[in-house]
Parts: C-alpha cells; structure tokens; sequence
C-alpha cells in the first residue's frame, strides 16, 4: 500500500506535463485536470482509510534508507489534509471550467492555467507528505511560484500590483525558511525531520529557541498569522475569483501544517507556547476588526481568514492533545468553509457586477440560490450551532479551559467575541445585499454602512454576467461538503483526535522512521 | 566547526545590502535584492557544511575526516535553480509592469490609502506628488509626452 503515496504526487506533476502539451486543445485540458484531481481525491481518501485503520504509510523515496534518502509519509494528519485539500481543488476547478466556458476564456488564459493549477497541487500535496524539512521547503517554492502565476493572471495593472505585494513577502518567507534549513542542519547536521527531532535536544536550549523562532517566522508570514498577516488582504481579492477562492483555502493552511509538525515533533518543548498564544489572540482580534471596516466582501472574507487562523494558532499553541485535535479539525472545517464563501462571492459578482456591500442589493429576489449558498458557510464560519464552525469552537474553547490558565480564558473569551464579530460582518453582507430592496441602494443610510470604507474606483460596476449552472454546482457541492462535516462530524472528530493523540510528544512520529528510536 | 571569516563576512555585507534592496519600492532593486538575499542565503549553507575538504569520492584514498560535507552543496545547487526560476518570472512581471505603466515602482493599495485618507486628510496632497518622482524610468518620460512615450514602445499594449 505504500505505492499510493508518490502518487499523489506524481498524478498531478505529470497530468501538469500533459496538459501543457495539450495546450490547443482546451476540452482535452479540463478533462485530463479534472480526472487527475479526481484520482487523486480517491487514492488519497484511500490512504486515509488504510491509516486511519492501521498504520502510517512511511516511504523511502529510490530505496534509500532514513537519514540519508528522503521519507515521504502520511500519518492521519497528513491523510486527512490530502482528502480536504483534493476535495477543495477538485471543486475549484470544477467552478472555473465552468467560469471559463461561459466566458470564452478571456478572464482566464487557459492555456497554462490547467498546468499552472495542477502545479500548485503538486506543491500542495508534497508539503503535506514530506519528512523531510528540505523537501518541505521545495514543496512550498512548487506552490508558491504556481501561485505567482496565478495571482498574476491575465497581468493587468491592478493584479500587477497586487501580485507583487505577494510575490516579494513570499519570497522573502522561503528565503527565511531556507537560512532556517542551513542554521539547524549547522546545528543538528540532519534535514529528516524525525532525526532533528531526535538530536535537538543535544543542543543548548538558547539555541533552540532561536531557530524555533526562524522556524515560527518563516511559517507565520505563509499562515498570515498576526503582524505577519499585513499582505494577505491587500494581494488575495484581485486575483480571480476561482483562484482567490483556493488560495485562500489552502495556502495559508500549508503554513498552519508546517507550524503543527514545527510544534510537535522538531520543537515539542513549551517555552514558546504562551507567546504563540498572544499571537493567536492579536491574530484574531486584529483580523476581525480588519473585517468589520470592510464595504468589499472579498477584503472582508479576507480579513476574516487572518482572524480564523489564530483559532488554529491557538489550538497549536495549548501544546496538549486535545488542543491539537481540536486545530485539525477546525483547519477541515476552516478550508472547507472559506473556499466555500469565495466560490459564493465569485457568484454575487457575476449576478450584481460588484463585490462591494455599498453598491449590491435585491439579490435575494434575483437569486434565491446564491442567497441560500451564502447564508449557510456565513452562519458556518461565524460558528452558529449546530454547524461544523461551532464544534470546532467548541472543541476549542474545551481544551482551553482544561489548560485553565489565565491567559487561556482570556483566549476563550476573545475566541466567542471574535466569532460574534465575523458573524456581524457576515450578517451585515446579508441584510446589505441579499434582504436591502434593489431599488434602495442609491439613496440607503443605515448605522450599519456609517463606518466602513473603500476605494473611490471599486465603485465602477462591472458588467454583469449571467451564471453558468456548472459554477452553481461547484458552489453547491462545496456547501454539501460543508453540510456534510456539520452531520459526520462525529467521526471526523474522532479521527482528527486519533491525529492529535499521535502528535502529543515527537516519540509516534520519530518511531515510524527510525522503529524504537524514542521509546518516551 | 571551523568556517571561513572571509566566507562569513561576505555573507553578512550581501545579506545587508540585499535586505536594504528589498525594502525600496523600485521593483528593479528589489529584484536585485533579491538575487543578493538568495545568493547570500547560499553561502549561509556552504557554511554550514563546515571545513572545507577534499571531494567526498568513496572508494580512493581520501578518509571521511577528510572530505567535505556534500549534503549542503546539494541543498545550494537546488536553490539556486529556484532562485533562478523565481528571478525570471520577476523579470517578465518587472517588464509587465513597467509596460503597463511606464514605471516599475510598487503603487499603494487602494482601499488602505482609502482607509488611511479617513484619519489624515493630508495625505491626499502628499501623494499627488510623491507618486513618479521615484520610478526607475521616471526621468526618461518626464520631459516627452505621456501620449508620445505609450505610441513610442513596439507592439504597445493593446489596452
């Protein structure tokens, strides 16, 4: 069974090459995107199956043993992000296969979108399986520079603009995390993660603590975690809607996995663990009230994902197995629902040609199904029960108060206003746009409009355009999926707490690459 | 673990400049600056290694005391072909917008200018004019029309 695990890999690496060859023949391009992300969703739910039933799977990569080859492994962790990751690429694309038939590609260049696309899941997927830190570094460069690509689409002056903001604070994330990878091999003379693990603790503590903190860094600015998070509103919503959408979903989750390995194997000490706790509080607060300021739903959902991901912080950072669980299953959760709400905003903009809450309205009787493919991931993300949103708070906020420490409470309540906050900013878009009459819009004052602000231009409306049923279906089986974690969420839970009981202590994970290395 | 000082020294000036580069707003300088970080986050790996020695060939005579590290030279040979990657795409960006505006300085985003113009009202005059004096290109097109200069360029934007 270990078979399965390149694959992943390699399906999409060279369904990339095929369809770069395909490049004149669009049809054949959606259809070998389509069936290779498809695959990959099937062997990776499999993986999940056979880990979760029995084992890990490790592989060493050509036959070479630990140290000295490179180790891919899937541990539940890892299989649950492959599945959510498919999951969410899968219905992305679909969304902009549809987007691109009805708009005859000239938003899209869909010559070197399918490879550029298939690329970034190639990098998406190998960060998730590597064990080793390099191979996690080339991982991350695989998705970012697909990701330039992409948030540059179509090279229009706007996307210039906001593209380079990205580019230049992403690379000097990999340029961080780089001198990282030479600082502990200087150290530690290992890149295998599970070997630094084993090693670390032959060297002083100070020096632990500064190379944790280049570690924390370099995976703080790719999380967008708080005062890290500045780039993410400014570049995520000029890309395409598509695009923005799995971003969004995924990226900046790779950097939250990146901080759960970092935290609970390399580094499984707590010395850093209350100020990471601050960090996921400032995260939080700091995001949502970015939210509450914003007349674009796009810079809004934005800043709502930055405020969402101190949730994950937070989880990380109590450092007990509960907290660690209860993060797994709020990044499911999270990636999920995020996506969700982009695919849903990609739709508003088609049907009342803007994204701005000041200029939209009446879309409620103009567009019954996008309203109802907005108000439930809006009611999800801002934790309403009984939604997956609210267990995953819940869950939370439990192994918060079972820590019990001041500063844990602190995070519980920062955690409930926070979520009432989101919740606002979503209800506001809500009565704005879907309840507030068509005809009101010109002339409408409410309290609610006083204290937001946008740019002068993003007042020019676009052109509408009308909603090919492929995008809806997109849309709607992502709040399926949505859906569907709320009712199951019981045995998710289940299996994303077996995922946080193996990472409690590096010893579960050092064990599957060197057998009876660490018997604490 | 002995290293080179010159090795170290040449890393921390490269690492200096290169950060001093990347903060401008100039897209140009913070593509060099980037070369410079990425070139001196290489060195930063060759250090790493530690002493230097002889080839790393099992089987003649050189002992393992006496070979050099190769694990880092392999990780140096894999970002450099990164970093040359990534400073491509940054080239055809850098032309992209410099051919879109005849310029290649970073604009500010505008809805935080927005939000900044609620609080300060005098930021709106600042900004007329702070905004080509420091483009890179700046100088050539200030003294011939902006019509001429567009008109000027091969195959120009069809926008």
């Amino acid at each position: 069974m270990n078979a399965l695990v390149p694959l992943v890999v390699l399906l999409p690496l060279l369904g990339a090459a095929a369809t770069l060859i395909l490049g004149k023949r669009p049809k054949l391009q959606r259809i070998v995107t389509i069936v290779v992300l498809a695959a990959v969703l099937v062997v990776s739910s499999v993986m999940l199956g056979i880990v979760d039933a029995t084992s890990p799977l490790v592989v060493e990569v050509g036959g070479w043993a630990a140290p000295f080859g490179i180790v891919l492994i899937v541990d539940r962790l890892s299989a649950l992000m492959l599945v959510v990751s498919a999951t969410v690429l899968l219905a992305v694309l679909i969304f902009s296969v549809g987007q691109g038939l009805a708009d005859g590609d000239d938003e899209t260049p869909v010559s070197i979108y399918h490879p550029t696309y298939l690329i970034l899941a190639t990098g998406v997927f190998n960060a998730f399986i590597a064990g080793d830190l390099f191979n996690l570094y080339v991982g991350f460069e695989i998705l970012l520079v697909a990701s330039y690509v992409l948030i540059t689409l179509g090279g229009t002056q706007q996307r210039i603009r906001a593209g380079v903001t990205y580019i230049v604070v992403s690379l000097l994330s990999s340029l961080l995390f780089l001198a990282s990878i030479a600082m502990i091999y200087g150290a530690v003379g290992t890149v295998n993660i599970a070997q630094i693990s084993l090693r670390m603790d032959t060297i002083p503590v100070d020096v632990q603590i500064v190379l944790h903190v280049m570690l924390l860094v370099a995976f703080g600015i790719k999380a967008a975690v708080f005062p890290l998070s500045f780039w993410l509103p400014d570049s995520y919503p000029t890309a395409p809607a598509p695009v923005t959408a799995v971003f969004a979903g995924l990226l900046t989750k790779v950097g939250v996995y990146a901080i759960i390995r970092t935290e609970t194997v390399i580094f499984p000490g707590t010395e850093l663990n209350g100020a990471l706790m601050i960090l996921a509080l400032l995260t939080m607060v700091v995001g949502v009230l970015g939210a509450v300021a914003q007349a674009d739903i796009k810079r809004l959902l934005s800043f709502t994902l930055v405020s969402h991901i101190g949730y994950m912080i937070l989880g990380v950072a109590l450092g007990s197995a509960e907290g660690t669980s209860a993060a797994i299953f709020y990044i499911v959760h999270h990636i999920v629902v995020q996506t969700t709400l982009f695919l849903t905003t990609g739709l508003i903009e088609r049907t009342g040609g803007s994204t701005s809450i000041n200029r939209l309205g009446g879309l409620l009787r103009a567009s019954p199904v996008i309203a109802v493919l907005f108000f439930i991931p809006a009611l999800n993300l801002g934790g309403i029960p009984p939604f997956s949103g609210f267990i995953g708070k819940l869950a939370l906020f439990e192994a918060s108060a079972e820590q019990g420490t001041p500063l844990a409470y602190t995070l519980i309540g920062a955690g409930a206003l926070v979520s009432l906050l989101t919740l606002y900013a979503l209800v506001r878009v809500w009565n704005m746009v879907f309840w507030r009459p068509a005809a009101d819009v010109a002339e409408y004052e409410s309290p609610l409009l006083d204290n937001i602000s946008e740019a002068p231009n993003t007042l020019l409306t676009q052109q509408k355009r009308s909603i090919p049923a492929l995008m809806v279906a997109a849309t709607g089986g992502m709040v399926a999926v949505s859906i569907a974690l709320t009712v199951f969420a019981g045995p998710l839970y289940a299996v994303s707490s077996r995922a946080g009981e193996n990472l409690e202590g590096p010893s579960f994970y050092v064990n599957l690459v060197f057998p009876g290395a660490r018997d604490d | 673990m002995s290293v080179s000082l010159v090795l170290v020294v040449l890393m921390a000036v490269l690492y200096a400049s290169g950060v001093y580069l990347m903060l401008e707003k100039s897209l140009t300088r913070v593509l060099l600056g980037f070369l410079l970080v990425g070139n001196a986050t290489n060195l930063l790996l060759l250090i790493m290694a530690g002493r230097a020695g002889l080839a790393p060939i099992v089987g003649g005579d050189v002992t393992p005391e006496q070979m050099t590290d190769p694990l880092p030279q392999a990780l140096i040979l894999t970002a450099i072909v990164i970093t040359f990657g990534v400073s491509a795409f940054l080239m055809a960006l850098l032309y992209r917008s410099w051919r879109l505006s005849q310029g290649d300085s970073l604009e500010d985003d505008a809805d935080d200018v927005a939000m900044r113009r609620r609080g300060d009202t005098s930021i709106a005059n600042d900004e007329a004019d702070s905004a080509p004096a420091d483009s890179e290109f700046g100088a050539d097109h200030a003294d011939a029309p902006s019509a001429t200069a567009r008109g000027a360029a091969p195959d120009g934007d069809r926008r």
